[in-house]
């Protein structure tokens, strides 16, 4: 690890990645070999989870341990909630989003996939594809994660078959070829051996594509940002109102899109006023230009009335405004989705109700299927909505922009976090 | 041509600005956890930047337990009149004297624990609505667990089966009366991210994280700082140490690692090749395989 000693974390790169699978396909076994292979577990917490693995009578060092790291998960040999881990190499730093595989707790993959730039979906050998592969497959999809990583695990139980990889692969390729995924890829490991995780197998010599760690350390992050259309959500209006700065009034926030230069004619909605940038501040300075995702604030060359929740855009280039949006959701809470019932929604950096107006369509993760005729829709289905809010919401297409296409719903009685929304 | 990617260092950080901003816009009346270690110093810093040229819309505030490092209060004192924040400080004393809790006793006792109620008493006195925490996701298995936003019911317990999803950068801060949140900016740093960063922006720092001399013991493998408090056993005599520390405690349970680094650029050196976790000499986390999680769930940090 001593390379990261010197100067070369100045240009490191950040890649998140999420991890899915079914029960029992080796998840946290193989995060757990990732970690250890490429050195990123401590001596302590190897000798730890020792002494847990002993403790329980099993035969190999449980690398699972490393990431199942409540009282309750330990005990049931399973993952209740995301766990995030961190790993780097001299080239990238890693964070994964460990997401379980149980059907109760799909919300946290839609979580651990809302911010990933990559997925890897397990498939155990022996059993092949799985109602959880498609229906972890589609909300990688839905979710637009850019790059699906199929690892077709527990290799070692099939005798390191070519014909078993080979039919597991048609299969996926099939169901694939029916969602909008930009890039697929797949690969036989055994996570519990350490095959094709860092370091390659001897036992599959059929197998010459990449390893899993080398293909996360190359492959290309095509910038999963939006660098064309110009999106300021107003986070926070700063305003010293010290005597060195008695006038300043910046607009505090993160890109969402586009880059913004000093000197940009911007609209500020929904006042629809209209300015151009001044400058664009960060600590101690100024910069000559930002895009997404960087924190900044942009002061304006006119005095214009703008507050939390507002959007900065270029007036050539304007987000979809409206109250009635179209959205893919998935719900996350027991309480089911009430048709006409009032919730209220965050978007980017405003908090509005909204009232659902129509459920449209579940959709079987199975099948892809539309169910018009079922309007159930409860912990873990996705369905197609409309709601009405309150004021306007200054929006993308989700496909276009993940953050201004992006919106929760949130339960007024309980202040829970309900449903996660894709506007289409 | 131009490159539009950031690279870590600067992805974190900009995500660390606006988690807090966040903090302060969906907030009323939210406090920085201030411990004197190096999180929360980063922390500190992020805030600074967050809201420059305006000064940090909140308050600071420490839990002594009054077995700080004598380091670490003077270093505190300075950086507040630095960084211009306004310092809160509650002991653990006062709640001992109040009978709020009891001193642990024997040789291996900690005010860790005692902490929590403190801290709770604090947030209820004062009203707070969110505490901003240095708690990083890398450093205990529990902690991986954590929201940026997690929510806390009126004891202030942790439920961590029950937590809200967390998705895309929408954060979901609506509670109840009485309730609260533990929001933390830096979850996604690890350690090496800390002090790479620490050295990218030149931010001062406690003297303890660099090498220096000082008398020590040893306890199960543990390098324990000497002072009056400290309980010892006979055959535990101090002994003059070159040693430093990578996280900085409460002086009855934070271990010195021995190490002559005392530059930044040494100390990343040493956490690159070190093959233990900074916790590992924590005696604190070192009770029971799932310390952290209890404590954590009746309203630690």
């Amino acid at each position: 690890m001593s390379e990261f000693a010197g100067n070369g974390y100045l240009d490191m790169e950040l890649l998140r990645f999420t991890t899915a699978g079914s029960v029992d396909d080796g998840k946290s076994t193989l995060i757990g070999r990732l970690l250890f292979d490429s050195k990123a577990v401590f001596q302590d917490q190897m000798e730890a989870i020792e002494r847990a693995s002993i403790q329980k009578g099993e035969e190999h060092v449980n690398l699972a341990l490393l990431t199942d790291g409540l009282r309750a998960e330990r005990e049931q040999g399973i993952t209740i909630d995301v766990a995030y881990r961190y790993f780097a190499t001299p080239k990238r730093k890693f964070i994964i989003a460990d997401t379980p595989g149980h059907i109760q707790y799909t919300r946290n993959m839609v979580t651990g996939a809302s911010t990933a730039n990559l997925a890897i979906i397990l498939v155990d050998a022996r059993n092949g594809i799985m109602e959880q592969t498609c229906r972890h497959t589609f909300i990688a999809t839905l979710l637009q994660i850019p790059h699906i990583v199929y690892c077709v695990n527990k290799m070692d139980l099939v005798d390191y078959k070519e014909e078993r990889f080979l039919e597991i692969k048609k299969g996926l390729k099939n169901f694939s070829s029916k969602l909008d995924v930009k890039d697929v890829r797949f690969m036989p490991i055994s996570a519990l051996h350490g095959d094709n995780v860092v370091m390659r197998s001897k036992k599959m010599d059929w197998y010459d594509g990449p390893t899993l760690l080398y293909l996360l350390d190359n492959i290309h992050i095509a910038s999963d940002h939006n660098l064309v259309d110009c999106r300021f959500p107003v986070q926070y209006v700063i305003r010293p109102q010290s005597k060195e700065h008695h006038d300043y009034r910046g607009y505090a926030g993160r890109i969402a899109g586009g880059i913004f230069k000093p000197g940009d004619k911007v609209m500020v909605l929904p006042s629809g006023f209209t300015s151009s940038i001044k400058a664009i501040d960060v600590f101690g300075g100024s910069i000559e230009e930002a895009f997404p995702p960087m924190s900044v604030t942009i002061t304006l060359e006119d005095d214009i009335d703008i507050s939390r929740g507002d959007m900065i855009v270029r007036e050539n280039n304007m987000p979809q405004t409206g109250q009635d949006i179209d959205l893919m959701i998935c719900w996350l809470s027991k309480q089911k989705l009430a048709e006409r019932g009032k919730y209220t929604l965050r978007h980017t950096t405003k908090e509005v109700r909204c009232l659902v107006k129509e459920i449209k369509y579940k959709v079987d993760v199975n099948t892809l299927h539309r169910m018009e005729d079922d309007k159930g829709i409860g912990m873990n289905d996705i369905a197609r909505i409309s709601v009405r809010t309150t004021a306007p919401l200054f929006h993308d297409k989700y496909t276009r922009n993940r953050t201004t296409g992006s919106v929760i719903l949130i339960d007024e009685a309980t202040n829970e976090t309900v449903g996660a929304g894709m506007i289409k | 041509m131009q490159s539009y990617n950031l690279t870590h260092l600067k992805e974190l950080e900009s995500e660390s600005i606006f988690i807090i901003r966040e903090v302060a816009a969906q907030f009323e009346n939210p406090v920085l956890l201030f411990s004197g270690g190096k999180d929360s110093i980063c922390c500190l810093h992020l805030a600074q930047k967050a809201f420059f040229p305006a000064k940090i819309p909140f308050p600071i505030m420490h839990i002594d337990t009054g077995h700080n490092f004598p380091e670490t209060i003077k270093f505190r004192d300075e950086i507040v009149k630095d960084y211009q924040v306004r310092l809160i400080v509650r002991f653990v004393q006062e709640s001992i004297d109040k009978g709020r809790v009891a001193e642990e006793k024997g040789f291996d006792a900690s005010r860790i624990r005692l902490q929590t109620t403190t801290l709770l008493d604090a947030i209820e006195e004062l009203q707070f609505d969110a505490c901003i925490g240095g708690a990083r996701r890398d450093e205990e298995k529990a902690r991986a667990k954590e929201r940026f936003f997690s929510h806390r019911d009126d004891f202030g317990q942790w439920d961590p089966k029950n937590q809200r999803p967390e998705l895309w950068n929408l954060f979901n801060g609506r509670k109840r009366m009485g309730e609260h949140f533990r929001t933390f900016p830096i979850s996604n740093w690890t350690e090496m991210d800390v002090w790479q960063y620490i050295l990218c922006e030149n931010i001062e720092m406690p003297s303890l994280y660099f090498s220096h001399k000082r008398k020590c013991i040893k306890r199960s493998g543990m390098i324990l700082a000497d002072f009056e408090h400290l309980p010892k056993r006979e055959i535990e005599i101090p002994e003059e140490m070159t040693v430093r520390f990578r996280t900085i405690g409460d002086m009855t349970s934070t271990g010195a690692v021995e190490s002559v680094a005392n530059s930044m650029e040494d100390i990343i050196k040493e956490v690159a090749a070190t093959r233990t976790t900074e916790r590992g000499g924590r005696a604190d986390d070192k009770r029971s395989e799932t310390s952290m999680e209890d404590r954590k769930k009746e309203g630690y940090f």
